[in-house]
């Protein structure tokens, strides 16, 4: 495989951080059961298979950068919503290690995770998770009443939230008053309620109809934008984790088989799998310059473009015969020069989707 | 693996049959088959009796003085009661009933309650009231912590359910007979067995209730930083809310249920008493107006509380709740304060209903007298044609006495053939191939003459077929008790009975809700009968049962399976509805006509809701046997009421237990798990 020219080495700290974490369901485990480490993981899950036991996750590791959306993506089954709940606590891992901040999260005793939930966790839920008794007001300052915070200050924090979401004006109704979207806008207004750091998103536009999801990933990019959380962010659509992932982890059968940005992804799949995943996606829109730029310095001729600049922003002046472009440094993204040769060949290779490099 | 269970499952019960088969032929040469030897009998009664009694006298002076206790806010709250001007009351109830069930239903209340005041069973229907809504605020309390506990430690939940079970199934009329000599007679012990009878649905749908939360929601509380219990109270309760109120109204609706059975202690003057003395001195007017007066009762009661859980889209609102329970407070005192002033102001009048009660019987002797020709015929019809034959089979029915002719050999020959063809006929399924060679083998000696051995040996195994050895072991101790207390007999009279009620209620029922889930219309009119039939209290069956057929076992079968026939008709209609539309959809875009959309497809598929209904029947039938008693049969539940009247707290208990477990067995062998 070969290096990345775009993954420059990221300099923010890491936000959260799972290690070999191990979910397994069935009958309890013996004590002599356990993973071996450094053993292939597929020994130990057959002899959990062999035991009646089923393993919902397996040997998943990987770290969160502050700032950055991490999208772990899978298909029904695949052990996603097992991992992000083994993230937040709200079900225990068997083996493996969650660290916060450095700490270790699977020692956290109740009161200090329930402290860590109130300040330093938000969560979205697919079904919305909305108090069937309680008005939209109510349900963004729930996790501030929970805290004891008088009824002045929980709901003057909860009408910002309001605010931020675009929901003023339906203060007042139940949630089985609202529209699916407007369900998980107050969703998300309750997550961000306590201003936590890190945000948990687990399939929240899935189940919004696409027109009105469409919507709702720009929205959810524009407030990040501005809050620049560090986010966990579950999805089985690809074309959701591209758009919105800085990097996505794939899960299949419990495994993590690939992670990596939306262009590793598009331009080196780690198996068939993923390739196929990504087969549907356009690589003109998810691509950038930088992804794709080839080591150089050539500028003679060369028209300047800057790094972050989607692929499919150079298509006008190919069409119009530009041949050579000299890649700028831009945000992560590095320099290079780029040949149009390159940009048309790497745009048909991927809409193939068979060959992979 | 499965198949080769089947094999061994269909060797087991060819040899039981045959066995079966081997003991009815000897029980003519051995006569410990055909009876449990007397001799080895034990009188465990007197034994229960032996370690009850001092318990019960230990306990006696603890319980008259919570008895005294309890009396204290019970007169107070009757007085109260009838101490309110019964306009005010309805008034009250007028704008309650409309808030919740809307305008129709206040009409309706408003109504009865008029109704009600000019028959003259205003202040019977105030003090049956008084001891439903006190008894209410502990057993609904009680089953909510019982239900909480059984969610917080899913361990508790087994021995919880067989808890419920048992306080649901154990006949009331059993424990009066210690309340009563714990608590004296009085409104105490019947209150209280109201309370232990009104606590299992309560706790049964607040464990419902709170399992069914939606995990998002609970998810939601606890990333929100709920402390467990925080998320009890803040998540769990409010989502579960609906639910517990359902169990409110089920509860309230049990609790009545209960008060007007206990009525039978007599001594305050409610309104079960007055239709139990009624039918007891045979006067049907006076019956029947009370029964009416119940029915009412019970109607109002449910539709309040039922419209409060489910949130009755006809309710009015005319004035925000807070300002609601103001009015009501306010109309409360003026007619407090106005009673005080004006001592004498009842309002009742004086007298009608006695009168209108006894026009009432005159022509009710009528009716009966005019219709008595078709009634008898259809008495004499089952009598001779299903009870009989049943009890004492088609060996002794084939006489001169009962069918008119003398039992020849052919007919002996012809009976087998018949059995054995339908069996080979059913070949393909075992199971239905067995079950008509056992139901020959029952119907040729009877039920009273079925040999003890082959009942236990088929309840044994079906036990061990259906839910393993935990259920067999109750069995077996449920059969021993039996025979060692010397009560097969009483016993056997009400397996056949329970089997002819259920049999009776399942074709019918099942036709009705065949015809309901096919025809609208039908449906219309059957729910609302449907809706009343339930929240009646058992004890109501046995009027008009009484009126058209007199003391008998027959009147009691009837009783039984006016009570038992709801739960086919609702659980059949709901499960042939609840056919998915795309499954019924295929079957007739292949073809399917009606009939084969309903053989093939629907029923079929509302399996599932069948065999509840199934199930339901039964537990209902069971229930009713010991109110049946009270217009004579020869069954348990003659037996516990006979413990009744002795105070035999012994004879009670086994009596009592055995119906118990009779219900348990009967649950659990058709709840498949």
């Amino acid at each position: 495989m070969r290096p990345s020219l775009a993954a420059k080495p990221d300099p923010q700290p890491v936000k959260i951080a799972c290690r070999n974490l191990w979910k397994i369901y069935g009958p309890p485990l013996k004590r002599d059961l356990a993973p071996v480490p450094g053993a292939d993981p597929e020994d130990f899950a057959q002899a959990l298979r062999a035991t009646g036991r089923i393993p919902a996750l397996m040997d998943a590791s990987f770290e969160v950068h502050e700032g950055e959306i991490f999208v772990i993506m899978g298909l029904s089954g695949s052990g996603k919503s097992t991992l992000i709940r083994c993230l937040t606590r709200l079900i225990d891992a068997e083996f493996g290690e969650v660290r916060l901040d450095g700490e270790d999260l699977m020692a956290a005793k109740p009161r200090d995770l329930i402290n860590i939930r109130r300040h330093k966790m938000g969560m979205v839920f697919q079904n919305f998770g909305l108090m069937p008794h309680l008005n939209v007001l109510d349900n963004v300052a729930y996790p501030l009443k929970l805290q004891g915070l008088t009824r002045s200050k929980r709901e003057a924090r909860a009408r910002q939230m309001i605010s931020l979401v675009g929901l003023e004006g339906r203060e007042d109704a139940l949630p089985h008053r609202l529209s699916g979207g407007q369900q998980q806008r107050v969703g998300i207004a309750r997550s961000l309620a306590v201003e936590p750091d890190l945000w948990f998103l687990d399939e929240p536009f899935s189940a919004l109809d696409p027109m009105i999801r469409r919507q709702m990933q720009d929205e959810f990019l524009d407030l990040q934008r501005r809050l620049h959380k560090t986010i966990v962010f579950i999805t089985h659509d690809i074309a959701e984790a591209c758009r919105l992932a800085d990097r996505i982890a794939i899960l299949r059968s419990g495994r993590i088989i690939q992670i990596g940005t939306p262009a590793d992804l598009l331009l080196r799949p780690a198996d068939d799998y993923v390739a196929k995943f990504t087969a549907d996606i356009s690589p003109s829109s998810i691509l950038r310059v930088g992804d794709i730029a080839e080591p150089g310095q050539d500028t003679t001729g060369a028209r300047e473009v800057a790094g972050d600049l989607p692929v499919e922003a150079l298509l006008a002046d190919i069409a119009t015969g530009t041949t050579n472009f000299s890649v700028m440094p831009a945000g992560k993204y590095g320099g290079g020069t780029l040949s149009a040769a390159h940009v048309l060949r790497i745009l048909a290779r991927q809409n193939d989707g068979t060959d992979g490099p | 693996m499965m198949s080769r269970f089947r094999l061994s499952g269909t060797a087991l019960w060819s040899l039981t049959f045959f066995a079966c088969l081997a003991l009815v032929l000897l029980a003519p040469l051995l006569p410990w088959i055909a009876a449990f030897p007397r001799d080895l009998q034990l009188p465990l009664a007197d034994w229960a009796n032996l370690v009850l009694n001092p318990v019960f006298s230990t306990l006696q002076p603890l319980g008259r003085g919570f008895a005294s206790g309890i009396d204290i806010p019970l007169r107070w709250l009757r007085d109260f009661l009838l101490f309110v001007p019964w306009p005010a009351f309805a008034f009250l109830l007028f704008l309650i009933a409309l808030r919740t069930a809307g305008p129709g239903f206040a009409v309706f209340a408003m109504v009865t309650q008029i109704y009600i005041v000019g028959v003259g069973y205003w202040p019977q229907t105030m003090n049956t009231f008084a001891i439903v809504l006190l008894s209410l605020p502990p057993a609904i309390l009680i089953g909510f912590a019982l239900g909480a506990a059984g969610h917080r430690w899913p361990r508790l939940e087994g021995p919880l359910t067989a808890l419920l079970d048992l306080m649901q199934t154990f006949p009331a009329f059993a424990y009066l007979i210690p309340l009563l000599i714990v608590f004296g007679f009085g409104p105490a012990a019947g209150m209280i067995a109201s309370v232990i009878f009104s606590i299992p649905p309560m706790a049964r749908n607040t464990i419902v209730g709170l399992r069914e939360v939606p995990v998002v929601t609970l998810e939601a509380a606890v990333m929100s930083g709920a402390t467990p219990t925080q998320l009890f109270w803040t998540a769990k309760l409010p989502a579960a809310a609906r639910q517990l109120l359902v169990g409110v109204n089920q509860t309230t609706m049990a609790s009545l249920s209960m008060v007007i059975i206990v009525a039978i202690i007599g001594g305050f003057n409610d309104i079960g008493w007055e239709v139990l003395s009624a039918m007891r001195s045979a006067e049907l007017g006076r019956s029947l107006l009370a029964g009416v007066v119940i029915v009412a009762l019970a109607v109002t009661l449910d539709r309040i509380t039922r419209a409060l859980a489910t949130g009755s889209p006809n309710g009015v609102q005319l004035l925000p709740d807070r300002a609601l329970v103001a009015v009501l407070g306010v109309v409360l005192c003026v007619a407090v304060v106005l009673r005080l002033a004006l001592p004498g102001l009842d309002l009742l009048p004086p007298g009608v209903g006695f009168a209108t009660a006894k026009a009432l019987d005159a022509q009710l002797l009528d009716f009966v007298r005019w219709s008595d020709p078709f009634f008898s015929a259809l008495r004499d019809a089952l009598n001779y044609g299903v009870i009989l034959p049943l009890r004492i089979g088609f060996a002794a029915s084939a006489s001169p006495m009962v069918w008119g002719f003398t039992l020849q050999p052919w007919m002996i020959a012809v009976y087998c053939i018949a059995i054995a063809g339908t069996a080979l006929l059913l070949i393909r399924r075992p199971g239905w191939a067995f079950l008509a060679l056992f139901a020959g083998l029952v119907c040729y000696t009877g039920l009273a003459r079925f040999p003890w051995p082959c009942v236990m040996i088929i309840a044994l195994l079906g036990a061990a077929q259906v839910r393993g050895l935990g259920l067999v072991a109750v069995v077996l101790i449920a059969t021993l008790m039996i025979l060692l207390s010397g009560m097969w007999q009483p016993f056997v009279q009400s397996l056949y009975l329970t089997a002819i009620a259920v049999s009776i209620c399942v074709v019918t029922g099942g036709m009705i809700g065949i015809a309901a889930a096919e025809n609208d219309r039908v449906s219309r009119i059957v729910r609302p009968i449907n809706d009343t039939l339930q929240t009646l209290p058992q004890f109501v069956f046995l009027i008009p049962a009484l009126m058209l057929f007199r003391v008998g076992e027959f009147t009691a079968l009837i009783a039984i399976v006016l009570y038992a026939i709801v739960p086919p008709i609702r659980y059949l209609e709901h499960g042939l509805r609840g056919v998915p539309g795309h499954l019924t959809e295929a079957a007739v875009q292949m073809g399917a006509n009606r009939w084969q959309l309903l053989r093939d497809v629907k029923l079929p598929l509302a399996g599932p809701a069948i065999r509840l209904g199934i199930n339901q029947t039964i537990m209902y039938a069971i229930s009713m046997l010991v109110i049946a008693a009270l217009v004579g049969t020869r069954d348990l539940g003659q037996q516990v009421y006979v413990a009744l009247g002795n105070a035999n707290s012994g004879l009670g208990f086994v009596s009592g237990l055995s119906i118990a477990l009779l219900a348990i067995i009967a649950d659990r062998m058709l709840r498949k798990r």
